[in-house]
């Protein structure tokens, strides 16, 4: 793509050990240290919030607004059994949350110093959605047996068409993790790419001669912060639909159907 | 044709997916707007149907994008 030209949209997702080879499978690298940042982040943000006053002073209020929000969420999807997958939905949407609001940070001023998005990373989102997935197959086969697989036979289907979508049905339903560690991986990987094309685009136009340059570049700035408010609510959204579709498949789950 | 143009017009080709995909995010969020403004006192209600459908018409496309990627790349 870019192989000659001195400008890299894919190197501010290079994950680079920080203190030379431990040895190499245990590396402590920039993805460590900003997974480390985003837990400092959300600590610091719950221990804020976990008072118990009565009357809660804004950063509890914030704390109680985010817990409530994921609670309504799971009793809306469901139902009164929700509550016990708080813990696991709540840990990925919070994190998923800061981590892509923390990979658009605007520092890059020291050469070298770039803040790097965690989910970013097919491993992580991966891994996140293969927990739960391993929820819904635990659960599923736990409260159900071999009736689990019913999940996949739509009730009051004419044979022939349950012979074409059962299938279909299977299928759809093991790409779902991939689906869901997809989804937030090229979302956030789409948006920085864009972000990144066009800050070249800035540093072109400002070298070149000409009057229009520097016209590019100031067009590029404007489109870039537009791009980067888009950003901001492409994070939050994400961190959202990966939680409710979480819960959604816990629903299929524990209530099948 | 060398395989480096042919990379090239494949990703091209296979970005089309993503203009494609827009289409659909804008039908799933027309949609919504469309039925909100006549009811609006039940539009509050459905729009985590709302996101859901968002994610599922985006995730077609950023497969796209990713089949690009992977044609350019890979």
């Amino acid at each position: 793509m870019a192989a000659e030209s001195k400008i890299d949209p894919m190197h501010q997702f290079q994950i680079d050990p920080l203190f030379g080879d431990l040895g190499s499978p245990f590396a402590f690298t920039n993805s460590a240290l900003w997974m480390l940042i985003v837990l400092a982040a959300l600590w610091l943000f719950m221990l804020g919030g976990m008072k118990r006053d009565l009357v809660p002073g804004r950063w509890q209020a914030a704390v109680e607004g985010v817990t409530g929000f994921v609670i309504s969420m799971l009793d809306t999807n469901i139902g009164p059994e929700g509550r016990k997958y708080a813990p696991w939905v709540f840990t990925i949407f919070m994190f998923i949350l800061f981590a892509n609001l923390m990979g658009m940070m605007p520092f890059g001023i020291l050469p070298g110093v770039h803040p790097f998005t965690v989910t970013s990373q097919f491993t992580i989102t991966g891994v996140m959605a293969i927990i739960s997935f391993s929820i819904v197959l635990i659960v599923g086969f736990w409260k159900h047996g071999f009736h689990f697989f019913s999940l996949f036979v739509p009730k009051g289907t004419p044979f022939i068409l349950k012979l074409l979508i059962v299938p279909i049905e299977f299928v759809s339903f093991l790409v779902r993790p991939f689906s869901l560690a997809l989804r937030l991986f090229v979302a956030m990987i789409a948006g920085h790419i864009l972000v990144k094309v066009f800050g070249s685009f800035i540093v072109s136009g400002l070298n070149a001669e000409g009057v229009m340059g520097p016209l590019i570049s100031l067009l590029s700035f404007l489109f870039i912060i537009f791009v980067s408010a888009l950003e901001l609510l492409v994070c939050a959204i994400q961190a959202y639909v990966f939680a409710l579709l979480t819960s959604l498949y816990i629903n299929d789950a524990e209530n099948l159907h | 044709m060398e395989l480096e143009a042919a990379k090239m017009i494949g990703a091209g080709l296979a970005a089309i997916g993503v203009g494609a995909a827009s289409a659909g995010v804008g039908i799933v969020f027309g949609s919504f707007l469309q039925g909100a403004l006549r009811n609006p006192a039940a539009a509050d209600g459905q729009q985590g149907r709302l996101f859901i459908g968002f994610a599922a018409a985006e995730l077609l496309g950023l497969i796209a994008f990713a089949v690009a990627m992977m044609i350019l790349f890979m």
